[in-house]
């Protein structure tokens, strides 16, 4: 953490220091802690008086049978989400990383999408799935499958699924890749002179060789799902149809937009703020576990 | 190895390619639906080929912009774009390596306070502080500004938890060695530091500028203006009218013209980009 050759001083150190902590401060510390006191706060519907209501707000949002929804919405989008995107990742990088001609190649053409803003992928993929004029809609009426996910929820949660599992895979691919490549040969040459097949060789000694690489994606896939497609869900379904596709940041946003439930905006952002710190304290533990490994 | 591989290399084409596939068949159906004109797209008949209004498309919304929705030409947008992302790379370098070299080169009181004030800011994205981050940016005057667009986004502790586990990797002999030759703080940075770090800043800058050209909720709120707001929020205000009106066939062209800058970049910068990607989530 210290250098041992090093320069002393204090007006340096924080001269340099001091555009960070100006911006963080004021950009970040700032509204951060205001939230925190707009948790608390209820303000009339006029927004002429505001009163201090300790937990009132947390309390109206956990008997709020929406933000219950929310919850429900969320565990099943990134559940979704992760298992799809890391799974048909990790298949494609196992093939990249057979040594075929060309796999530089197609390393390229499987990374680009993550170069794709999510708002903009999600309107590829309503484009494709649009009822009316959707290419792939059109194809699933003519076989004959009801689709519609402007009215039926469900519909609509599978179509922003697939679209935020689309934009993903090329960031999962490309950890698997590098995971895959720092696992030695040496290893898998004598499960070969072992005569272990190709399958039991994955199961048995790459698949948990990449095991730090897998939790490791899948901690900053959730917090992807939780926070990056909030582009995705905007530009698909708005949370609709009936808040089917609501997930927890996407409430943050609708609820406080227009300054109507401000404190109850507030107070979820309270409790995001904590799950992160929950999920971000997990990570720095397998990080440190990482380093003894 | 010393099994036979053909079947394997075959299968692994075959899944390759298939999955190459699916990773472009939504951008080629967006570049098809981007030549042809309304009609055809509103009638459900788009083929899978393009069309012959690929220049009429992109002329009409480079330079005119759409009638109805958003008016003004995307060009200007994109313009935008590129200045809120360039802002945000540059801004973001700036005030890292600046704040990293104090962390790690400087023995002073308050350091460890200094490096946590901004450690946890990487625990909060703007999402979920947006309304409070928007009260200030309006108390501050700059709704509709490039610095409103900006400013707000950098604070974040990325880029200096990169630059410090860079700085950590310099070998202490190089500055006793500037030091014998009279260097001080500011020559040591300028000439040792600052040169050993190129790659490092320029990964960060790759994965800052798509980062910074793909932001959506942030300019959707901070700008109210037409002549502000940035080409990613602009297809949104597209398509968001009823299905008739909607003229996809621009939209489409929107979104292509939306994904080539940060696309090219990835793909022109690919050793950057994954050096950066790798480096900043360690």
């Amino acid at each position: 953490m210290q250098k041992n050759a090093y320069f002393t001083g204090l007006t340096v150190p924080l001269l340099l220091l001091l555009p960070q902590l100006a911006i963080t401060v004021v950009f970040f510390y700032w509204p951060a802690s205001q939230a925190v006191w707009q948790s608390f706060l209820l303000q009339d519907a006029f927004g002429t008086s505001t009163e201090f209501v300790w937990f009132e707000n947390y309390q109206a949002l956990f008997s709020d049978p929406g933000y219950l929804k929310a919850f429900i919405n969320t565990a099943i989008f990134s559940s979704f989400v992760c298992v799809l995107s890391l799974s048909i990742a990790l298949l494609f990088a196992v093939m990249a990383d057979r040594q075929i001609r060309g796999a530089e190649v197609y390393k390229t053409l499987l990374i680009w999408p993550y170069a794709v803003a999510p708002a903009v992928a999600g309107v590829l993929w309503l484009f494709m799935f649009d009822p009316s004029l959707g290419m792939l809609a059109r194809g699933l009426s003519t076989m004959g499958i009801a689709w519609n996910p402007r009215l039926n929820g469900n519909d609509a949660m599978l179509l922003v699924i697939l679209a935020a599992t689309w934009k993903q895979i090329s960031y999962n691919f490309l950890f698997f890749l590098a995971g895959l490549q720092s696992i030695p040969k040496s290893v898998i040459e004598a499960a070969v002179i072992d005569g272990a097949r190709p399958m039991r060789r994955f199961w048995t000694i790459i698949f948990p060789l990449l095991s730090p690489t897998t939790f490791f994606l899948l901690v900053v896939n959730i917090v992807y799902v939780f926070f990056d497609t909030f582009g995705i869900i905007d530009t698909i379904t708005g949370g609709g149809p009936s808040g089917a596709t609501e997930t927890l940041v996407y409430k943050v946003f609708s609820d406080g937009k227009g300054g109507s439930n401000l404190g109850g905006s507030a107070a979820q952002s309270v409790i995001l703020l904590i799950m992160v710190i929950g999920m971000t304290a997990v990570q720095f533990r397998f990080i440190e576990r990482k380093v003894n490994y | 190895m010393v099994e036979d591989r053909r079947f394997g290399d075959f299968i692994a084409y075959v899944i390759l390619s298939i999955g190459v596939l699916i990773v472009a068949f939504p951008v080629w159906l967006t570049f098809v639906a981007s030549t042809w004109d309304a009609a055809t797209i509103i009638n459900g008949k788009l083929p899978l080929y393009p069309g012959p209004y690929f220049f009429e498309n992109y002329n009409r919304i480079l330079f005119i912009g759409t009638s109805s929705t958003t008016r003004e030409p995307v060009l200007g947008m994109m313009l935008n774009s590129f200045v809120m992302a360039m802002a945000i790379a540059l801004g973001k370098i700036f005030i890292s390596v600046l704040s990293a070299y104090a962390v790690v080169y400087y023995r002073f009181p308050f350091r460890m306070a200094a490096f946590w004030i901004i450690f946890v800011t990487l625990m909060l994205p703007v999402e979920v502080r947006i309304f409070p981050t928007f009260k200030v940016v309006s108390d501050l005057r700059m709704l509709d500004t490039y610095q409103g667009l900006a400013v707000p986004l950098i604070a974040s502790a990325t880029g200096t938890l990169l630059f410090r586990q860079f700085f950590m990797t310099i070998p202490d002999e190089l500055l006793e060695a500037s030091r014998i030759d009279g260097a001080g703080p500011f020559r040591f940075f300028k000439d040792t530091v600052v040169p050993l770090s190129i790659t490092t800043i320029a990964a960060l800058f790759v994965i800052q500028f798509i980062y910074g050209w793909n932001q959506y909720l942030w300019p959707l709120l901070v700008t109210t203006k037409d002549s502000m707001q940035t080409i990613v929020i602009a297809i949104k205000k597209m398509i968001v009218t009823s299905d008739a009106l909607t003229e996809w066939q621009l939209a489409m062209a929107t979104a292509m013209l939306a994904m080539l800058p940060p696309v090219l970049v990835v793909i022109l910068m690919q050793r950057l980009f994954v050096k950066g990607l790798v480096e900043t989530e360690k």
